[in-house]
């Protein structure tokens, strides 16, 4: 018996019945939400009052002038760095200067390394506020310590450095699990691969450019579509260490969303920063599932 | 063996290395949660002189995060046996019975697990104030089961996709109806998919954020990740009160974490492959 074939006398629409209820749960607290959002996107609104204007595309128009969103947007384009690259850099050096074999206690350090991603971001952010603040904050303390004390800065505070700080918060998040999923990722590669290519004189850089990386090419493809799409949508990290100052300088689009519909009442303008924001994840979504149906077909 | 140490001590001292990146921070909170406040200036990361509980007294009652943690745990506790029940069922759906429209159903389930929450909120907060049910708990358990019941159904479809066939087969045979070859049959092997998919969904509620901030304005019915914001707005100075209140905010999903470690790991990486 095939699966998903009605058995002999059964009602071809079983299914249904068992779809259902999660089916509803989902339409009107999720799906219809989404359709809202992109429907509420083409009218000037407040949010709260019964004159709500057709406009077609005018907040899509104006999002391109909004210097606000844009430099929010350009924002979480540098969070792509902090959150993807640098990650999926550190994870790969220390996937491949950690090899194959087989360590005893890796549990453990597994363990560690993978905490951030359990840990709620409200609360990372409040430890990180803590190490970056000016007066009592670890990091500062450590630098006057050392004879730094020139070095020492308002972390999150300072035009410049807000944003690389909050960034590297983030790759403190990320880059355990990058190097946790290349690690399981190199257990497929035969050890043969290695073996081969140090007779032939190869070094470690080179067994992990033409070894190591092209055999990780489908966990590096889930990285960089997790990290990315979490630049992109970051939202509590900031809230919580920055609220996107000092000034604009930490701002990202999540948090201009949530200003312009819940704190400025332009509920129109806001779903279609919101529309385009999903549009955008959901195309980095598709682009990643391709080439991972590509992958499937190269083995 | 001594050479075998020679190799393998550089790889030990790498990984520590990158190890403590990430426990000191996690460590200088914990004992600030002990200290006090003096303490934690003197010596971010020296033992406190005594470990005083008064700084998790204080968050548990002044910081109200007994009440907050009330909430969340109703939340969490809520949103993962209905989200998993109804995923289970569809799930099943989706793997082994005769679905018409199956095709189209199933990406429509993608998205909701692909879209930010930012896609969701502005209508949900229209349509909560709607049924009158923004600021009530309800608020917060509702959508939550409908996000996760996206996830919650690929996840289970991948699991009775790959269900024995022949066990299947054999159980019909046997008499056994679809409800009862679910339940009887496959519930039985499910164990470490469903395990994974409750600790996921867990921890996903536990420290959601955005929905929890937007649709509830009542101090009373806030979640604990909410009220810790809102906590370091109010003390911001205080860091003993901080980091006893962010370790409340982050100790039940750390323990579940250590518990389900394996289910953990391998959710995370597996269902990041699924995305």
């Amino acid at each position: 018996m095939q699966p998903n074939r009605a058995y002999p006398g059964e009602k071809k629409w079983k299914g249904w019945l068992y779809v259902l209820p999660g089916l509803l749960v989902y339409l009107v607290f999720t799906f219809i939400p989404i359709l809202e959002t992109i429907r509420t996107s083409f009218y000037r609104w407040d949010g709260f009052s019964s004159e709500k204007i057709f406009v077609g595309l005018e907040n899509y128009a104006r999002l391109f002038t909004d210097n606000d969103f844009l430099r929010a947007f350009s924002h979480n384009l540098v969070f792509i760095i902090f959150y993807c690259l640098i990650p999926i850099l550190i994870g790969l050096a220390l996937a491949s200067l950690l090899g194959r074999g087989k360590l005893p206690g890796m549990n453990f350090f597994r363990t560690v390394l993978f905490l951030p991603q359990v840990i709620s971001m409200v609360v990372v952010g409040v430890i990180w506020r803590w190490i970056f603040n000016p007066t009592f904050g670890p990091l500062n303390l450590a630098l006057r310590a050392l004879g730094l004390g020139h070095l020492t800065r308002a972390w999150l505070g300072d035009f410049t450095l807000a944003l690389p700080a909050v960034g590297s918060i983030a790759t403190w998040v990320e880059y355990g699990f990058c190097m946790i999923l290349f690690l399981a990722g190199m257990q497929r590669i035969p050890e043969e691969y290695y073996e081969a290519s140090s007779l032939d004189g190869a070094s470690r850089f080179q067994q992990l450019i033409h070894i190591t990386i092209p055999s990780l090419r489908p966990e590096i493809v889930v990285a960089m579509i997790t990290t990315i799409i979490a630049a992109l949508r970051v939202f509590d990290l900031v809230y919580v260490t920055t609220r996107g100052g000092p000034g604009n300088s930490t701002l990202v689009a999540g948090i201009v969303i949530y200003r312009a519909a819940f704190l400025q009442n332009q509920t129109g303008y806001a779903a279609a920063l919101a529309t385009v924001l999903m549009l955008i994840i959901l195309a980095i979504s598709l682009l990643i599932r391709h080439f991972q149906s590509q992958t499937v077909e190269l083995e | 063996m001594n050479k075998r140490w020679k190799a393998l001590l550089p790889r030990y001292l790498l990984l520590t290395l990158f190890m403590l990146v990430v426990l000191i921070p996690i460590s200088g909170a914990v004992l600030s949660a002990f200290k006090t406040d003096i303490e934690v200036i003197q010596g971010p990361f020296s033992l406190p002189e005594t470990w005083r509980l008064d700084n998790f007294i204080q968050a548990w009652q002044l910081g109200r995060f007994n009440i907050f943690f009330k909430n969340s745990a109703i939340v969490a506790v809520a949103v993962v046996i209905v989200s998993v029940f109804l995923s289970i069922l569809s799930g099943y759906a989706f793997g082994l019975l005769p679905l018409p429209g199956r095709k189209w159903l199933f990406p429509m389930i993608l998205i909701g697990y692909m879209v930010p929450l930012e896609a969701v909120i502005i209508p949900l907060y229209q349509f909560m104030d709607l049924l009158h049910l923004r600021d009530t708990i309800w608020a917060l358990i509702l959508p939550q089961i409908g996000l996760s019941v996206s996830f919650g159904t690929l996840w289970m479809t991948s699991f009775f996709e790959n269900a024995p066939q022949e066990l299947i087969d054999a159980s019909t045979i046997d008499g056994c109806n679809r409800w009862q070859t679910l339940w009887l049959v496959l519930w039985p092997l499910s164990g470490p998919s469903v395990t994974t998919l409750t600790v996921l969904i867990f921890m996903w509620t536990w420290n959601e954020f955005l929905l929890a901030l937007v649709l509830v304005q009542d101090e009373a019915l806030r979640t604990l990740p909410v009220g810790l914001a809102f906590f370091q707005g109010k003390y911001t100075a205080n860091i003993p009160l901080l980091a006893a209140g962010a370790l409340i905010v982050a100790l039940p999903t750390v323990l579940i974490y250590i518990f389900f470690q394996r289910s953990f790991i391998q959710g995370m990486l597996g269902g990041s492959v699924k995305g």
